[in-house]
């Protein structure tokens, strides 16, 4: 045995996952040990009318420490806000506070039953409706319902909303009109809501076609959807042309509100001819993303669209007490309850911790950071539309693709290997081999002078060694992955051994 | 208090950096027409410290059903939460990540997600499962919508026994005019299983039913499931996961999609929100499934690993033709429920069922033994059941609330039709002594 | 390169005339571009194609492209291997990566299909 094997024993925990929960622990292991009965017991199959479970399902066997262990090492192979540098375009991975984390466990708000008595969650009732102030006070839109769980769930709520809206005029519209470079929930929220998809090019500078958008406005169409600032980081200065355009039509015009980092403070929506948008709180508010949920997507509407809104709609009376009400109007519910009321006592926290100018203060260190980035980026990489970027910018990878046969999935690749996460690559379509970075304005500027040293070092890799960044990362907990593989033989869930 | 690390010194460096003297040249491309020019009109910051009362006296302004002996349900549940759930899903690593997209540096998130999909599976015996959703009413509403897919059928009979925001939200759904609902009526607290069958047709894509239903009773699943598939339909049922240890799974009644609201599943009740939608089918319908879900594969150099696959059917690649416009999933709530399952296993899973069932059957011949209130149903129940109060329920309840106890779910104020009817629920929580407390306090109003 | 026995359409589809039956797949062109193919959904035997309408659809692990008939007809025959081994069409892309015959209705718009140079051309046009 060299020196080598001796430091780096076989017996040591390998790289990657390890045992499944499952196939952790032993029979006899138990955590929660079962309730003890202190009321008669029942005959199940009597009580559930022959309905007991036959065979019980596999769950795991294991104690306490065992699944600390266990959470621990997957914990170990994760990579979040806390890690590092997480500059992922039009995600807004911002720092997500710890105070939120503890004052939505706190009893007063966790313990809360949906149906519970109105007079014993005025708490409650008052935070929505501070929250819901301090959107329509942000975004210039009045109307606000917090209950939409998402950005898309929010795009498909006000699309709803204007149907009835139109409805309501006794005008049948077919299609919702979108830019080539919308987000993909865009068009999928407006199929949902039984629109057909109309898209429109963008124009050389990467802003919206005011011709094409003429061209494709009529009344047969229901509304535009635009994301301003747009997926490539630039604001619209036809904003005002654009709004007023959808409006001569008799549609409406909405705002995917996945950008309000930029602007918060700056300039609202509603002020821009906005008759609707979204807002996703776990982007701009700082609620932590979770490993991909539980966000929120509040909607703000003009007054004419506030009777539409889904219910029930947390409101302050005349005499300062909470209670719940419905508009007259109401397109109904789109899910149960009041919303991700959790991820609302998050949201109210930060907003009320920044204040107006914390927020405002928010938005400008978002887009100098971006800017700051980009001009020390843009000499290596090509930046497609070179004009000052709001809070994101999107840099292209086809020269290295050209000359040296390395792609932008290589470089995020290989940045992995450095300890950042990658930006957003291959979105938006617009630009070729496309990577779309968002700093935040939770990153020092040690932390943006790191992540620009490191995507310039890799251009030089690139140029020097590309087989190195296709075969990248090396040092991750695992390494590229066989995708195709999951597709063709899909191993969607662990099976027990035993035939079942 | 703010975030940012960024020093006023290091701000001037940037700014020098990109060019500009001060950061209003960086908004010059915002027209000046709809430039704010004013502050915004909310509060100044607050400190941490003062950040933390204000939240505080806004928790204290409320009364939390966990302070009072409460026998609240109607789709959320107050059930024990063993401690190790809470420190596991506040791993940084765990909340602040994103969307597992990068899965390298994601095999944490990824293999949760791969184990909480495999016990959807157990708990609902079906084939595979998603990586969850927004809540049980939307997973109801995207089980009608894939069904629909599959069938290529516009129309979906729900049970009337459904959970009525269940229901609201169906319709407000269907608005879109991308399915059809009708409603099926119900006769004593159940799905009258004729009037189903004589609802179905070849233009029906599914037949939605829950059990326990919205009263809290065992719908005929077997009879149902037959009337679905005689008339070519696909069959739905969304189910309460605490009960999946005690009650048979709707796999073993030919259900073709299981979904339901895990909250009860080691997630607090905040309110209703965030929750917990899952969603399982057949392997047979999996390129239809909605949201997002992972798979095993390998890397490069032969080491297992999870990823999030069959991507196709997602709105970021196939846009207005994708299976639902659903991004996120409730990523975090699903690892809740993950740890819970793996902390009460098998045996603490069906020791909480048997609880909950033995504790609601005592807790109704204790209630109707007082006179004060009549069964209007017979049909059998798991942990829920509803009693008609022989005076004004809303007074009972204020009453009651007032000797600490919340005395289940006034019904008249969520659906008029029912009014005069109270719905209680019963956990493991509720213990002997509280239960008899309660009976004893109601029966002397 | 590209076999000069068949005719291409725009939509980089190939189309090889076997009597009255026409044989069709993708390019190899069409099969770079898309990566390795993982899925590819085809009419069944019977259905009828119409040119310049999609007949189905072939995914990559991150891309769906819908498939547009060359020319019209009826299905008489499906290369099932495909539902097990799809990577075939980027190995074989004009071989056995075929994906359906049909019984042509209208022999003429073969006419309208490109040879292999002007495709070749179409195709160098395009990048």
């Amino acid at each position: 045995m060299t020196a080598e094997d001796a430091r780096f024993p076989k017996g040591a925990p390998a790289r990657g996952p390890r045992a499944l929960i499952f196939e952790t622990g032993s029979p006899e292991s138990r955590c929660v040990l079962a309730p003890e009965l202190d009321v008669p017991d029942v005959s199940l199959d009597t009580a559930l009318a022959g309905c007991a479970r036959v065979q019980a399902p596999a769950l795991p066997h294991v104690t306490e420490g065992e699944i600390a262990r266990h959470y621990h090492h997957l914990a170990s192979m994760n990579f979040g806000v806390d890690s590092g540098s997480y500059p992922l375009g039009s995600c807004t991975m911002k720092y997500n506070p710890r105070l939120n984390e503890d004052v939505c466990r706190l009893e007063g708000f966790a313990g809360l039953h949906p149906y519970q008595p109105v007079g014993t969650i005025q708490g409650a009732l008052e935070l929505m409706v501070g929250l819901a102030d301090a959107l329509a006070e942000i975004t210039g839109l009045p109307g606000v319902t917090l209950q939409p769980a998402a950005g898309a769930h929010g795009e498909f709520t006000a699309m709803m909303m204007f149907r009835a809206y139109h409805a309501a005029k006794g005008d049948v519209r077919k299609r919702i009109v979108i830019p080539d470079a919308a987000h993909g929930t865009n068009p999928a929220s407006v199929a949902m809501a039984g629109y057909e998809v109309t898209t429109i090019a963008s124009d050389a500078n990467g802003a919206v076609d005011l011709d094409a958008l003429k061209a494709a406005l009529d009344t047969d169409v229901a509304a535009f959807m635009l994301t301003n600032p747009n997926t490539l980081g630039l604001f619209d200065p036809n904003i005002v042309a654009i709004t007023e355009a959808v409006h001569a039509v008799g549609a409406l015009a909405y705002c995917d509100g996945a950008n309000m980092n930029a602007i918060m403070g700056k300039a609202r929506p509603g002020d821009m001819g906005f008759d609707a948008m979204h807002i996703n709180l776990h982007k701009t508010f700082s609620t932590p993303h979770g490993g991909g949920g539980p966000g929120a997507g509040p909607v703000c509407v003009t007054a004419a669209l506030t009777p539409f809104l889904p219910g029930p709609l947390p409101v302050r009376l005349d005499d300062g007490t909470f209670s719940v009400g419905w508009t007259d109007r109401s397109i109904g519910r789109v899910r149960s309850s009041f919303g991700n009321f959790g991820v609302f006592v998050r949201a109210y926290a930060y907003i009320l911790a920044l204040g107006g100018d914390g927020l405002r203060a928010a938005s400008e260190q978002a887009v100098l950071s971006a800017n700051y980035m980009k001009e020390k980026l843009k000499g290596t990489y090509p930046l497609p539309y070179d004009r000052p970027c709001m809070h994101e910018f999107v840099l292209s990878g086809s020269r290295l693709r050209k000359e040296h046969g390395v792609h932008t999935l290589d470089v995020a690749k290989r940045l992995l290997d450095y300890g950042m996460h990658p930006p957003t690559i291959y979105f938006p379509l617009l630009v070729d081999e496309s990577i779309m970075f968002e700093p935040t304005e939770t990153e020092s500027l040690e932390d943006l002078d790191r992540m620009i040293d490191v995507m310039l070092t890799i251009a030089g890799e690139a140029a020097s060694d590309p087989d190195l960044l296709h075969g990248a990362p090396y040092s991750t907990p695992v390494r590229r992955l066989d995708e195709a593989r999951a597709v063709k033989q899909p191993d969607l869930r662990w099976r027990p051994s035993s035939a079942r | 208090m703010q975030f940012s690390p960024v020093s006023c010194e290091h701000r001037e460096t940037m700014l020098r950096a990109v060019g500009a003297t001060e950061i209003d040249e960086l908004f010059e491309s915002v027209p000046e027409a709809v430039r704010l020019g004013r502050p915004l009109d909310l509060p100044d910051g607050l400190t941490e410290m003062e950040t933390a009362f204000a939240l505080r006296a806004l928790a204290d302004a409320n009364t939390p059903a966990t302070a009072l002996v409460s026998f609240a349900g109607a789709g959320c549940y107050d059930h024990y939460v063993p401690a190790i759930v809470d420190h596991v899903i506040r791993r940084p690593e765990f909340f602040t990540a994103y969307t597992p997209y990068q899965p390298e540096v994601s095999q944490g998130t990824l293999q949760n997600i791969y184990e909480f999909q495999t016990m959807i599976c157990e708990l609902t015996g079906m084939d595979v499962a998603n990586a969850s959703m927004y809540d049980g009413a939307t997973a109801f509403v995207e089980a009608a919508l894939m069904a629909s897919r599959v069938t290529k059928r516009h129309k979906v009979v729900v049970a009337g026994s459904v959970h009525p925001e269940w229901r609201v939200v169906l319709r407000t759904y269907a608005a879109s005019g991308n399915i059809e609902v009708v409603t099926c009526p119900v006769a004593d607290g159940t799905v009258a299983v004729a009037a189903a069958a004589a609802l179905m047709d070849d233009s029906t894509a599914a037949l939605l039913v829950s059990s326990p239903n919205f009263l809290g009773h065992l719908e005929d699943l077997a009879a149902l499931g037959e009337v679905a598939h005689a008339a070519g339909a696909l069959f739905v049922v969304s189910v309460n996961p605490i009960l999946s240890g005690v009650l048979e799974p709707p796999s073993s009644f030919g259900a073709d999609i299981v979904v339901g609201e895990g909250q009860p599943l080691g997630n607090p009740m905040s309110l209703g929100g965030p929750g917990l939608g899952f969603f399982a089918c057949r392997d047979a319908h999996l390129r239809q499934l909605p949201g997002r879900i992972v798979g095993r594969t390998v890397d490069v150099d032969g080491r297992g690993a999870f990823v999030l696959t069959m991507q196709t059917r997602e709105q970021h690649i196939r846009r207005e033709r994708a299976t639902s416009n659903i991004c996120s999933n409730h990523a975090l709530n699903a690892l809740a429920a993950a740890v819970y399952l793996s902390a009460v296993g098998v045996e603490g899973l069906a020791g909480v069922g048997r609880a909950c069932v033995a504790k609601a059957h005592y807790l109704r011949d204790a209630l109707l033994s007082t006179g004060t209130f009549d069964a209007p149903y017979s049909a059998p129940f798991a942990h829920e059941f509803a009693l008609r109060y022989k005076g004004d329920p809303s007074v009972m309840h204020s009453e009651m609330l007032g000797r600490g106890f919340l005395a289940g779910v006034d019904l008249g104020t969520i659906d008029p039709g029912m009014d005069g009817l109270v719905l209680f629920a019963v956990t493991e929580k509720r213990t002997m002594t509280e239960m008899d407390a309660f009976v004893g306090e109601v029966a002397s109003l | 390169m590209n076999p000069a026995d068949l005719r291409y359409d725009k939509e980089h589809e190939w189309v090889r005339v076997e009597g009255d039956v026409a044989v069709i797949g993708i390019s190899d062109f069409a099969q770079d571009q898309l990566g390795e193919v993982v899925y590819v959904d085809l009419p069944d035997a019977g259905d009828e194609l119409v040119a310049g309408d999609t007949f189905g659809e072939i995914e990559s692990v991150k891309s769906v492209s819908e498939l547009f008939a060359p020319v019209s007809g009826t299905v008489v025959e499906v290369n099932d291997e495909l539902d097990t081994a799809s990577e075939v069409i980027n190995s074989d892309p004009y071989g056995a990566g075929w994906m359906v015959k049909i019984k042509l209705s209208d022999a003429s718009q073969l006419d309208a299909l490109m040879s292999a140079g002007e495709y070749e051309a179409f195709v160098a046009n395009e990048a």
